[in-house]
């Protein structure tokens, strides 16, 4: 038997279409993250799906080679577990922000997490709703203080890590756009491990939070080591600053598989039902 | 931060000419990235300048690849040398660009690139044990320090804009 081996590299998972980001957005970093993870792994560009909400990271579909599914507001890990059960052999990337995927895909955060289907959830955390001028998000300082939010919302954020957690996701870390090599890595090692993938990109708005540009200087390598103990897991995230970079937990949960039942419909009856 | 990959390490001859031409063309992408940006957002000076650099840059690759000769230096290229934190030395840092960004902040940028080349040469001149990396190494430097005074040539035609440089008279804030 002849099999060809392909390798790639970053620019085949490239399209033509050009980003509209704004100059100096972390997201331009996390797409070279992307191609750089995608060229690691050597998954052909045909076998990978990017699937995203509404936001200026959810924009990063067309920016890829790959299979990609622009979808609804906060929607994109219903769109993705579904594509994923029906579909085991593609891997599947969701790409989302703290506004689409923390606010009004916030449910579906939950039970993605706690379905764990074998995919990775990709959140470009920016505290900031950037694509409709700078409304205070789900991750905002309670104290920032704007014409949209003035003397600051002065509501406690939401813990994307420790949500994540509690709900069954199977592998969380973080990552600064900044360094697209070591958040390539590990965008490689969510791909890899089975199971639901937690990866939050703290990724600067350069536009409406100019502030984040100091987030280069504020990360830092976490300083323990991974582990797969929840307990241990809970304790270091409840006390994480925030900027703790790397792989935060492994877990060891078996990913979701629907079950075969017996009212299981025939996919083809179902067709003739939409036949015009 | 970054746990791999780290700077890579030069050995002989055809690893240096490997890293010197990766460095090149890195910076080809970066500029080539950094004008498509500019094209976007309308600054099309801009967009004339980062796409001038791409070339220079892209000759120069092109110049250790001849120097290279029958060596494979692009796939040992691919093999060797990656960079810590993503960021080879004369990749412009995307996070400083900005959508009404002058000519003299371009040129800021290259320079700070130019410099850093010239360090990381530099750094393997002063610690190479093998006579013919020393050698070529020093080339460099002395290129790359050419680099660098061309760029501070060329920031006397474009001087530091003013503080108000950044002032948009139909900002993207429009909801402040």
């Amino acid at each position: 038997m002849n099999v060809e081996t392909r390798a790639f590299k970053q620019a085949d998972y490239k399209s033509d279409v050009k980003p509209i980001w704004c100059p100096g957005c972390g997201d331009y970093h996390v797409l070279m993250s992307f191609t750089r993870a995608f060229a690691q792994l050597g998954l052909p560009p045909e076998e990978i799906v990017v699937v995203s909400g509404i936001g200026c990271s959810s924009r990063i579909p067309a920016y890829t080679n790959c299979y990609g599914f622009h979808g609804v507001h906060g929607r994109s890990l219903a769109l993705a577990a579904g594509l994923k059960v029906t579909r085991p052999d593609l891997t599947v990337v969701v790409a989302s922000g703290d506004g689409d995927g923390y606010s009004i895909g916030g449910n579906h955060f939950l039970h993605a997490c706690r379905r764990n289907v074998d995919m990775t959830y990709v959140v470009m955390d920016n505290h900031i709703y950037g694509m409709t001028k700078g409304q205070p998000s789900p991750t905002t300082e309670p104290e920032f203080d704007t014409a949209l939010s003035p003397g600051g919302t002065k509501v406690r954020p939401f813990h994307p890590l420790v949500v994540a957690l509690a709900s069954g996701a199977n592998f969380i870390a973080r990552c600064f756009s900044g360094d697209p090599n070591h958040t390539a890595d590990i965008l490689a090692e969510a791909i890899k491990h089975p199971g639901f993938s937690f990866v939050e990109i703290l990724s600067p708005c350069v536009t409406f939070r100019p502030d984040e540009k100091a987030w280069k200087e504020q990360v830092h390598a976490a300083p323990v080591t991974e582990t797969s103990d929840q307990g241990k897991a809970a304790r270091r995230l409840m006390t994480d600053d925030g900027f703790n970079i790397g792989i935060l937990y492994r877990g060891t949960r078996t990913p979701y598989q629907p079950a075969a039942g017996k009212n299981d419909v025939d996919l083809s009856a179902l067709e003739k039902d939409f036949e015009l | 931060m970054s746990k791999s990959p780290s700077t890579p390490k030069v050995a002989n001859l055809h690893d240096l000419l490997a890293v010197a031409y990766q460095i090149e063309i890195d910076a080809v992408d970066r500029y080539k990235l950094l004008a498509d940006q500019m094209e976007t957002h309308n600054n099309p000076e801009l967009v004339k300048i980062f796409r001038d650099l791409a070339r220079a840059e892209g000759i120069h690759g092109e110049e250790i690849r001849r120097m290279a000769g029958d060596f494979d230096v692009v796939a040992r290229a691919r093999e060797m040398a990656k960079f810590e934190k993503g960021e080879s030395p004369e990749e412009a840092d995307l996070g400083s660009a900005h959508y009404m960004m002058t000519p003299w902040h371009a040129l800021q940028l290259s320079l700070a690139g130019e410099e850093r080349a010239l360090a990381y040469f530099t750094s393997i001149v002063e610690n190479t044990k093998d006579p013919k990396v020393k050698e070529l190494a020093s080339e460099l430097v002395e290129e790359e320090a050419e680099h660098v005074q061309l760029v501070h040539r060329l920031l006397r035609k474009y001087p530091k804009p003013g503080e108000n440089w950044a002032d948009d008279l139909d900002p993207p804030v429009s909801q402040e």
